[in-house]
Parts: C-alpha cells; structure tokens; sequence
C-alpha cells in the first residue's frame, strides 16, 4: 500500500483511550495506530469494545481519559457532526439511517448540495445514482429507504459513509447483512479508497474476510488491547487464541454425534407445502432430536421456507402436521401455539426490545406465550434470565441491565434465549452465529447439538456451509425458490451442497460463504 | 418525506364536505363565505404551520395556546396602557415568544425531558403570565387596526381577502417551502425517524430542537397578534384549548402524530375543514357550536384510524421484500 502522507506520522494515533459505563470497564487504556492507505481489522469476541471504541474515538460519547490524533493534530470530536469535520466517515454497527426519509436525501442528509437556500432536489438524485451505482446498486432513490431490504438500506449506509471523502474510514461490521456478491462489491471499493491513502478500520466476526482485506490486525479482549499484527504474518489460529485469550473447542470437522441418534418420532410435517410466487411446494419431515439444515444462495427461498413452517406467511397449498395431527398455520401466533420459535435474521433490528432488561426480554416470548393472565413471578424470572445468561455465556452477566447497553454479539445471544425459554418443540433459526465471536460460534453449535439430544427439533439457515456440515443431520437444498435435494448422512458435505446448489451453472457457487 | 396519500384523503374530505354543505345553502359556494372562512381561520393556520414542524419532528407543542393568549394582552397593554408605537410593540412580543420556544427546545435537549411536559409546563406558565398582565378583557383601539381590519382584496363575487387571512396564506406558503425544499427541512423529518440516529449521521440535533420549538412559538406570536386584529382586544382566556384545535387540524392534515411524516399543505387542509364545518353550523343556525367540536373529534378519529391502516400496509411489502432479499 503507498502512502500518500509523511509515513513516519500515522493518519491516526489513539493513545490510551479508557471507558467505563457504571462499574463496567469497557475500554482500558487502549491505543490504535492505523496508517495511511491501510486497511486494519479491530477484532475481538463480542462485548470486547471495539464498538465502544470507534464510538469513543468519534466523539459520540466522551471518553474517560486518552487523546486521538489524526495526522498529528489532536483532536476531541464531541458530536458525531465533529467527528465528520475531523476527517472521520463511520458506519456504526447500529446502521441506522432514516427509513422515512427517501434515499437520496438519507445520502445526503445535512450536505445536500444547495443553491441559494433550497437543496437541489434533481441534482441530488443525480449525485445519489451514480453514488449507490457504484456499489451496483441500481434503484429509485426517491423512493423512502424503509421501502427496501435491510441489504439496501446497509449498502446505502456504506455509500454515506464512503461518500464523505474522510480520511478515516470506519466500518464496523459492514458485512453482516450483505451476501457475497455485495461482500465483493465492498472489498472492491475499500481497496480503492486505501489506494488514495484513505486508512480504513474494518470490524467484522468473519474471518475468512479479515484476512481476504485486511493489512493488519488490532486485538482487543476484554477493554484491554491484546496486540496488534501484520495480517500475513499471523496464522489463524494464533489469531484466535489472542481474541479468546484460549484455546478453541475443535467445532469443525467431523460431524459430531449425528447417525448415532436412534431415530425418533416425527415433530413436525408438511406434505406439498408451499405458496404460489413464494417457494414452490415441498415436503419436509421434522423429526424430534434432529437438526435441518437449509442451505441455498440469497434468494433461493431458505427464509421464505422458515417463514411458511413458521407461519409468518400463508401457504396456500399443502398440509403441516404436528404430532401427526393436521393443523393450520395461519399467522406466527398460530406457530407459537403450537410449540414453534423463529430467530429471523434481522433479529438485530426487529427482536430487541432495548430498553428492557435481559431478563425482560428472555422472558418475553415466554409470558406471551402463557397469557398475560398468569404472569411468571420474579423467581421464575430470575431463574429462567440466570440459566440462558450462563448457558449461552452473555456478557455482562448482570440481568437487569437495560439489553440497549449490551454489544451486538450479545444482544443476539438474548434473542436467541428468550426463543429458547419458551421450550418450543421446533425452533426455525436463520443465521443463528452473524454477527457473534468464535468463541460464542462455537459454543452455539455445540449448544445447538445438546439441545437436540433433549428433543428439540431445529431447523437451522446457514450460509456457513463448514458449519451446516457440522450439526446437521439432514441438509436440504433450495434453488430458485425449490427444495431440489435432501442430503443424510455420509452425503453431507460441503462439496455435495455446492454441487446441488450450483447443479445449473457453476458460477453461483462462489455466492455462499466457503 | 411522502405525506402524499393521507393529503389526498384531507383533500378529498374537505371538497366533498363543501360540495354537501354547497348543496344544503348553496349560498356556501361565494367567495364570500370562502374569504369569511379564511380570515376566521387565519390564526389557527398560523399556528397549525408551526405545529406540523413540531409532531413532524416527533414532538408536540401545549404552549400554543397561551402564547397566543399572552400575545393579545401584551400588544393590548403595550399599545393601549404603555404607550408603545404598535410596531414596536409587535417587534418585542415576537421576540419574547421566540425566546420563549427557544427556552423550551433548550431544555427538552439539555435535560433529555418528553415534550409533552415541557411544553405542558410552558402552557402553564404563559397563560398565567397573561393573567398577571391583566385579567380582564383590554380593547384595543390603535388607528392601525382599523386600518387593517378595512384592508382587503376585492375578490370575484363580492368577497374578501382581508389583511389577516393573506398573512396566513404567506406564511402557510412559506412554511411549506420551508419544509420541503430546505436543508432544515430535511432534518426536520431526520428527527422525526429517529433522534439518535439523526444524530449519528451528523445532524445537530440540538440545534434543531432550539429551532424547531423557537418556529412554533415565534408563529403562535404571529397568530397572538393576528387574533388581536381579529378580536380588537387583548384578553387574558382568549384562545384556550386551540392547542388542541392545532394538533387535531395537524393530524387530520395526514401528519403522523409519531412525526417523521407530515406535511404543511396537508395541515392547512384540516384547518379549512374545522372552518367548514363551524361555517356550516353558522349557515344552519340550530346548531349548537359545540358540534365543531364533535365533528372534529369523529374526523380526528376517523383520520387516526386510517393512518395506522396506511402505516400497516407500508410495513407489508417491506416484510416481503425482506424474505425476498434472503
Ligand atoms: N452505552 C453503554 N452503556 C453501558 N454499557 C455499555 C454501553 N455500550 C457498551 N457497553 C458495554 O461495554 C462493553 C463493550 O461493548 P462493545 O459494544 O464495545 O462490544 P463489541 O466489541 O463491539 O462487541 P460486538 O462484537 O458484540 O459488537 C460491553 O460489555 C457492553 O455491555
Ligand atoms: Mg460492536
């Protein structure tokens, strides 16, 4: 990479940085040094506070002690609108942008161009094509931002931030909503942007993409920094061992248990199941004890298959069975009723309720379940929100911490258990490890295994095809809205799943994540 | 940034209200009835304009009503007790509501507090004020206003645009280029779609707050003098509870009352319609006045109802598409 400035000055210097929030210690003498023209990924396991830094660092809330340079000049941004007049361009984990607003003018918003008072509406449509044609996005931009997917809307955000023109670039796990292709796109233009000497931090928990982009790796676990490194000269699972400050559990590899599980009852059926224009009828047999695994391209019909069994959405053709007796799935409640749970992949922006605590959201779906007539008392409570908060290792361990409070990683853990509180006896998981550490990635497969030696039935979506291989005991095979095979056994693996996903043209294969 | 729909429903109710009260007293359709409506209707577009950047950016403004209430017994106190040229007296009472609004935004910025207790707490407070002023009723008898109560354009049919009414329109003309064609216009419905990420993308959402409530309160003193113009008088009681006048002409005009949609034209619809509708029960003369009220009450619900009927079908298609995406 070349540098566009003095080499010896980094673009940015953050020296000693510290942050507590209440007797939690999120950041603790931390400094980052990124460079011109680099591309430096800020890792580490969820809650470990790169959030917090990016946040401290761009003045969205002051930090306790530390000092930022950029270029040198010291600078203490006290507003996200400084930090942009700083030099810095930041798309938070939160993305957010305005979904009322159309998407030109969420481009745009407080730069619209102007002319004599009145922003230039047709210009800054113009401006806004050819910006988001950039990412290959082709779409009309007057049209509110609300109005389309949640990969848009990301994507959108990104060309804000990219559009700025700043010399810090920061992205804090961009690539969570977006598939391979937009993946791509993003790689594309970052390496651009640190060509023309723009330095860009890079958080994200895939690190397959880490050290596909990456210059260099800063470390953080617990608020502390663990070290920084040059990318390719840090093995992976030296890498690994600095984020978990441990040794990782093998996960991968040979599939665990599955075939050894003597084959139990039918959970759940659904004969020529389908929807007309949604995903074409299948039929699909959910025993108890048993992982599905779904997998396909974006698109192919895995989440609208999730929302059919689930009841999200109508079928209208076909017949689901549970225990063998028929019934009717005419709306999520009607799913919830009969024992069904579904974590939908947007659980980021849709499940969290974050001014309750973690307690108050596990129990939720529960209480919601039973009726407001016979609420769980506060022992119940108590129990249930300390059980999922150890199992699945949510940090910090404190229930009655408003969820808002909490990292990413670990709000999608809440999520996760105030599914898993209700004992349902089908849970439809889309995507259960984005956006989580590891460490948690490992723990949620093994924990995914267990359950289902309790008798839980799982239907689990997965781009992570390593990771389909490993706790499923069935995979089925979506293409172009159809369920075109069903691998068992010894036929699971990941070169059987790209073989069927790809049956009509090779080139789609490289869409899933490897 | 769309409050296209809802507007045309405003729209549609108030032409079919005025062809059905047309056909009942045809003497409804002249220009003189329409200017009539106008200039009764002129203060509470003033301030309806103010008010649809307020819920627009999620907020809501009690102190309107008093602030108009102060206003009239300032102008009538400066003018009439004090002394004061008419001019002056005006000049000052803008700036005193001005920096009334801006005290309010400050502190419902500063100290993180719900807009409904501030302004609560400043709709108190005027309105008290006004009654420390002077408690009874202060005629005003300035030469200005008889000038500008005279002042009118002749239109077609033998009616009037008086002075008051054409201010209104100014102001409603410009509060709607205000709000769709600025910048600030912009982040106007930013803070409306959510404060905390209006600020992340760099919007000075204090700023705006200051300026937003400071808009309302500058116009409600807009609309202070305009019905001291209106009733020659300043009085202490003068315009209780068109606060809520306000908000239910907002809501009818397609604003949602959650903000970040909304429109000023739209708003300018719903004051027309409460107008029709006291115009009716003027023509009809057996009714009792307080059937404003009800009807308004029937629409306002009527409006809410098919709001969150709209809402709910915005979402469907983005949940489809959603499923689509993945
Ligand atoms: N506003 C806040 N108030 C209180 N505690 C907070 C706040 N923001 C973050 N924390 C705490 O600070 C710690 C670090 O959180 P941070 O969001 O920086 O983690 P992260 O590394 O970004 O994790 P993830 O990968 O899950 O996004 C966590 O323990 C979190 O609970
Ligand atoms: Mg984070």
């Amino acid at each position: 990479m070349q540098n566009s400035l003095d080499p010896a000055a980094p673009l940015l210097e953050v020296r000693g940085i510290s942050k507590s929030f209440g007797a939690v210690r999120a950041l603790q003498e931390v400094d980052f040094t990124l460079r011109a023209g680099e591309i430096h990924a800020l890792l580490g396991e969820n809650g470990a506070g790169k959030s917090t830094l990016i946040k401290g660092v761009t003045g969205v809330f002051p930090r306790d002690a530390g000092i930022v340079r950029i270029g040198g000049e010291e600078i203490a941004p006290r507003s996200a609108k400084a930090a942009v007049a700083a030099g810095f361009a930041t798309v938070y984990q939160e993305v957010n942008l305005l979904p009322n607003l159309s998407v030109a003018q969420n481009l745009f918003l407080d730069r619209q161009p102007m002319r004599f008072g009145i922003v230039r509406q047709g210009e800054m449509r113009r401006r806004a094509k050819a910006l988001l044609a950039d990412f290959g996005l082709d779409i009309d931009v007057a049209a509110p931002l609300g109005s389309y997917s949640v990969a848009v809307q990301h994507v959108t955000a990104i060309a804000r931030a990219v559009d700025l023109s700043a010399r810090v670039l920061i992205l804090d796990e961009p690539t969570a909503s977006l598939d391979r292709h937009e993946v791509e796109i993003l790689f594309g233009i970052m390496r651009q942007l640190a060509k023309r000497g723009i330095g860009i931090v890079f958080v994200s928990h895939f690190l397959d993409q880490v050290y596909e982009i990456s210059d260099r790796i800063t470390v953080l676990r617990n608020g502390r920094l663990v070290g920084e490194r040059e990318t390719a000269s840090l093995p992976r699972l030296d890498l690994i061992r600095m984020m978990l400050g441990r040794e990782l559990a093998e996960t991968t590899g040979a599939r665990a248990s599955a075939g050894e599980h003597k084959v139990r009852d039918i959970c759940a059926s659904f004969e020529n199941y389908g929807k007309s224009g949604y995903v074409a009828p299948f039929n699909l047999e959910l025993r108890h004890g048993e992982v599905v695994g779904l997998a396909g391209l974006l698109g192919s019909g895995r989440t609208e298959t999730a929302r059919l069994v689930f009841g999200a959405e109508r079928a209208d053709s076909g017949q689901a069975r549970v225990e063998g007796a028929p019934v009717r799935l005419q709306s999520p409640r009607d799913g919830v009723r009969h024992g069904f749970g579904y974590c939908p992949e947007e659980r980021k922006t849709e499940g969290i309720v974050a001014e309750l605590t973690v307690r108050e959201n596990i129990v939720l779906a529960l209480q919601a379940k039973r009726g407001l007539h016979r609420p769980l008392s506060r022992r119940e409570q108590d129990e249930i929100a300390r059980r999922y908060v150890k199992m699945l290792d949510i940090r910090p361990t404190d229930p009655e911490r408003p969820v808002g409070l909490l990292s990413g990683g670990n709000q999608q853990k809440v999520l996760l258990a105030r599914w898993l509180a209700t004992s349902p006896r089908l849970l439809v998981l889309d995507e259960p490890t984005r956006g989580i550490d590891v460490g948690a990635h490992a723990e949620i497969i093994r924990l995914i295994r267990e359950l289902c030696d309790d008798g839980l039935s799982l239907l689990v979506i997965s781009s992570e095809l390593d990771e389909i291989v490993t706790y499923s005991d069935r995979v089925v095979v979506l293409r172009d809205r159809a369920h075109v095979e069903e691998l068992a056994g010894e036929a699971i693996e990941v070169g059987n799943i790209l073989a069927a996903i790809a049956a009509d043209g090779a080139a789609a294969a490289h869409e899933v994540h490897p | 940034m769309k409050g296209l729909p809802p507007v045309l429903i405003t729209a549609v109710v108030l032409i079919a209200g005025f062809v059905l009260c047309a056909v009942q007293f045809p003497n409804i359709a002249s220009t003189r009835v329409v200017g009539n409506l106008l200039t009764d209707s002129a203060f509470l577009g003033i301030v309806a304009t103010g008010m649809t950047f307020v819920i627009i950016s999620g907020g809501i403004d009690l102190s309107v009503g008093s602030v108009i209430g102060f206003t009239t017994v300032f102008v009538a106190l400066a003018i009439e007790r004090w002394g004061m040229p008419p001019l002056v007296a005006f000049v000052a009472i803008l700036a005193l509501s001005a920096a009334f609004g801006a005290a309010m935004g400050t502190v419902i910025h500063v100290f993180d507090l719900p807009p409904f207790i501030v302004t609560l707490a400043g709709m108190f407070l005027a309105r008290g004020a006004s009654f420390l002023l002077s408690t009874e009723s202060v005629p005003i008898t300035a030469p200005i206003y008889s000038t500008v109560s005279d002042f009118a354009v002749r239109m077609p049919g033998g009616g009037r645009l008086t002075a008051i009414a054409i201010i209104m329109l100014v102001i409603v003309i410009g509060g709607a280029l205000l709000l769709q064609l600025t910048r600030f216009g912009a982040n106007v419905y930013a803070l409306g779609g959510s404060r905390a990420t209006a600020s992340l993308m760099g919007v000075a959402v204090g700023k705006m707050t200051v300026k937003i409530y400071m808009l309302s309160s500058l116009l409600a003193g807009i609309a202070g003098i305009v019905f001291s113009f209106y009733t020659s008088a300043g009085y202490s009681l003068s315009a209780v509870g068109v606060e809520l006048d306000t908000i239910a002409a907002v809501v009818i005009g397609g604003t949602l009352l959650t903000g970040g949609q909304g429109s000023v034209i739209g708003t300018f619809l719903g004051v027309l319609i409460q107008g029709l509708i006291q115009t009716y029960i003027n023509f009809d003369g057996t009714l009792s006045s307080w059937w404003t009220k009800i009807a308004t009450g029937i629409l306002l619900f009527a409006f809410i109802a098919l709001q969150q009927g709209l809402v709910a079908l915005a979402r469907r298609p983005r949940t489809k598409s959603l499923g689509a995406a993945t």
